[in-house]
């Protein structure tokens, strides 16, 4: 079951939390909504599932081609998993997840026998044999997660959309329930789209990623797409760590201070100001000068806590810090201290005018 | 669980949580001096036993003063029944009646937002806020023989002012807070998202509200119609302005006590209050029965039940 959104506005008031949003998500797809706080996530999982409608007269939603924007959440047939799970705290985990066949008419609602067994093979498929007779409050976060996910497929939904899913949980249950639902959207392939603020975890576990600022979609790609070709500065800042590097940009090359970087259509903006990011790890240290477009900085602080070693590096004209990461053995092999001499070149760089990306 | 705290239901769901693990007097590394606390305690039992307990007390002495027999024929007299008779009546019409209006109020205010919401906000706190004998004169105003709506019924043949239908009126129009002001921040507290949630799942608008509004405020709903009756039994001010005191017609039992007692029948008085104290003491137990039982084993109830403050008045 595909889902396209055209066109989607809303607004609240005067403010404007939605701005001309479309997207595409095909059949069997796990598609991120990626974006800061406030940027309109979950008011766009919500007008999918129809808990808000979008400003009169715009924006059409359809599943599998068919316009669903005139029909009511009960009718879309979505399941939906809430930010705080929203489970039923004077039900049992056993009839949270039968309460969507418990409700449905007469006439198509499983006998009891079959929610029984239904609630069973869920109970399974989301590791919670043993909590059935349990209560929303006895349960730890990542376990109400689980069943919020489980109440919401126990209707064998045609979508299915989570807003945070892991967002209330610790670090360490997040990883594992990442790495779980991929897996199990890998089992049971719904189409589904999940929210989140947490760059890691929409690389790691999307398809494809939606990266939304103030209320529009600057990006849709696949992981790999948004990170190694971002489409803004927004996408390139917000998608990993950056040092930003302000220039100018002349006869073709960005200057920076005595630094110059090539730019690839250097035409479109000659005398343009203009900002190279590069990201910590784009950036290659050295003890003596070797190579071409090398610069000269000191260590200002080391931190070698972790996988990385991250050393920040003061600029020769002592304009600014930049943030390099390199692997320990190179570290190692550097033996950098604090206050040695060291020399810096960008391996990789992109640069925007502007925002727009030459 | 452990004890249950003289004030059980707090505003605050994290107050909430702070007197459930005291069970009596707990020391604290940087505590007030053991004289102190101690000192404290005593003051506060000798207030509640000098104000509370002794004229509890002494209601039931004096009633049974003259010994059983005549305390017995207190409640042979048949105005005394027609007081009891007239009070259950009231309280029965009264008590369901905001039940319904407390709910359906508290669900607009706390799930819903439309213009005027906090006027009505304010005019559900009315009742508490004027003195029961001015609630009592409103409806005398309105429905009285020199009133509004006077000429229209004397015409009609209806009568609401020196009748049962003022008493129910009056009753109603002051006991009304005590539902909403239980749910409202019980609701509110709980939010939309559970309504949500069984809508995406397919529930209907009743179903959401039987299966899911209703059963996570039903220890709230409990609580206010408990604290409702009371009221709606106990009323004497707006009761009294209204009423007229036609024996054993429009007297409720507390105009009733009241008329014996200026009579000089000081044991017939003191019987029929006895009554009334008796349902305070039954009250008081069926509330911490349900405090008790809302923090059963849902725990998360006793959290998310708070009670403004619907029982200063
Ligand atoms: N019901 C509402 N009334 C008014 N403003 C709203 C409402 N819902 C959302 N907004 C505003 O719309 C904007 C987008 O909100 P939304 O909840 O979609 O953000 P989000 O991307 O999900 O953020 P977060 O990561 O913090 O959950 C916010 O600025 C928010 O204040
Ligand atoms: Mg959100």
């Amino acid at each position: 079951m595909s889902i396209e959104v055209r066109d989607v506005h809303k607004t609240f008031g005067t403010f404007a939390a939605l701005k001309g949003v479309s997207l595409k998500i095909q059949s069997g797809e796990l598609m991120a909504l990626l974006g800061p706080s406030g940027s309109g996530k979950t008011t766009l999982l919500r007008i999918i599932a129809g808990l808000e409608t979008p400003d009169d007269g715009s924006g059409d939603i359809l599943f599998h081609g068919e316009n669903v924007a005139a029909l009511r959440a009960a009718a879309r047939h979505v399941g939906f998993v809430f930010q705080h799970y929203a489970l039923f705290r004077h039900m049992t985990v056993f009839e949270n997840i039968a309460f969507g066949l418990r409700v449905r008419p007469r006439r198509n609602r499983p006998s009891n026998d079959a929610i029984r067994g239904k609630v069973a093979s869920l109970l399974k498929l989301v590791q919670l044999e043993n909590f059935a007779g349990r209560y929303p409050s006895q349960l730890s976060g990542g376990q109400r997660q689980r069943v919020a996910l489980a109440r919401a497929l126990a209707v064998e939904p045609r979508v299915l959309l989570l807003d945070e899913p892991f967002g209330s949980l610790d670090a360490k249950v997040r990883k594992e329930l990442r790495a779980w639902i991929r897996r199990l959207h890998d089992e049971i392939h719904i189409t589904s789209v999940f929210v989140t603020h947490d760059q890691d975890e929409a690389l790691e576990v999307a398809d494809r990623v939606a990266v939304m600022n103030e209320g529009a979609i600057e990006q849709i790609g696949t992981p790999e797409e948004v990170y190694d070709q971002p489409a803004s500065a927004f996408v390139y800042q917000f998608l990993g760590n950056v040092n930003i590097f302000e220039g100018r940009i002349r006869n073709g090359r960005l200057r920076i201070g005595c630094l110059e970087l090539p730019v690839s259509s250097p035409e479109s903006a000659d005398n343009q100001p203009a900002r190279a990011y590069v990201r910590p790890h784009d950036i290659e240290l050295a003890r003596i000068v070797a190579g071409e477009g090398v610069r000269r900085g000191t260590v200002q602080h080391i931190h070698t806590a972790g996988p990385i070693v991250r050393v920040g590096v003061r600029t020769f004209d002592g304009s600014q810090t930049i943030e390099v990461e390199i692997a320990r053995e190179k570290h190692q092999e550097l033996d950098l201290r604090v206050g040695n001499v060291v020399y810096y070149r960008m391996r990789h760089s992109q640069i925007f005018v502007e925002d727009y990306s030459i | 669980m452990s004890a249950i705290p003289l004030h059980p239901l707090t505003p605050n769901s994290n107050l909430a949580r702070l007197p459930r693990r005291t069970g009596g007097v707990q020391s604290f590394p940087n505590a007030e001096p053991a004289w102190i606390r101690w000192s404290l305690i005593a003051v506060s039992l000798a207030f509640l036993a000098s104000f509370l307990f002794v004229p509890l007390t002494a209601v039931f002495w004096e009633a049974f003063r003259k010994g059983a027999a005549v305390y017995w024929a207190s409640f042979q007299d048949p105005d005394a029944r027609s007081a009891i008779r007239l009070t259950l009546l009231t309280a029965m019409i009264a008590v369901p009646l905001n039940l319904v209006f407390g709910v359906a109020a508290a669900w607009a205010i706390a799930k819903f937002d439309f213009p005027g919401k906090s006027v009505l906000i304010t005019l559900i706190d009315l009742p508490f806020a004027v003195s029961p004998v001015v609630s009592g004169l409103i409806y005398v105003l309105l429905f009285g023989a020199q009133g509004w709506w006077g000429p229209w019924l004397a015409a009609h043949n209806i009568r609401i002012i020196f009748a049962t239908p003022g008493i129910v009126l009056a009753t109603i129009f002051v006991t009304f807070p005590f539902v909403a002001r239980e749910l409202i921040p019980l609701m509110q507290s709980q939010g939309t998202e559970e309504e949500q949630a069984a809508i995406v799942l397919g529930a209907n608008g009743w179903q959401t509200f039987f299966r899911v509004t209703l059963p996570n405020i039903r220890w709230g709903l409990l609580y206010g119609v408990i604290l409702c009756n009371a009221r709606a039994m106990g009323e004497f001010g707006a009761v009294s302005v209204v009423s007229g005191h036609v024996r054993g017609l429009t007297n409720t039992m507390p105009l009733h006590i009241e008329i014996l007692y200026n009579e000089y029948q000081f044991a017939a008085a003191f019987a029929v209050a006895s009554l009334l104290a008796m349902l305070a003491l039954i009250t008081l137990a069926a509330k911490t029965a349900v405090t008790w039982k809302s923090r059963g084993p849902l725990e998360d109830h006793a959290n998310h039940n708070s009670t403004g403050d619907a029982h200063e008045h």
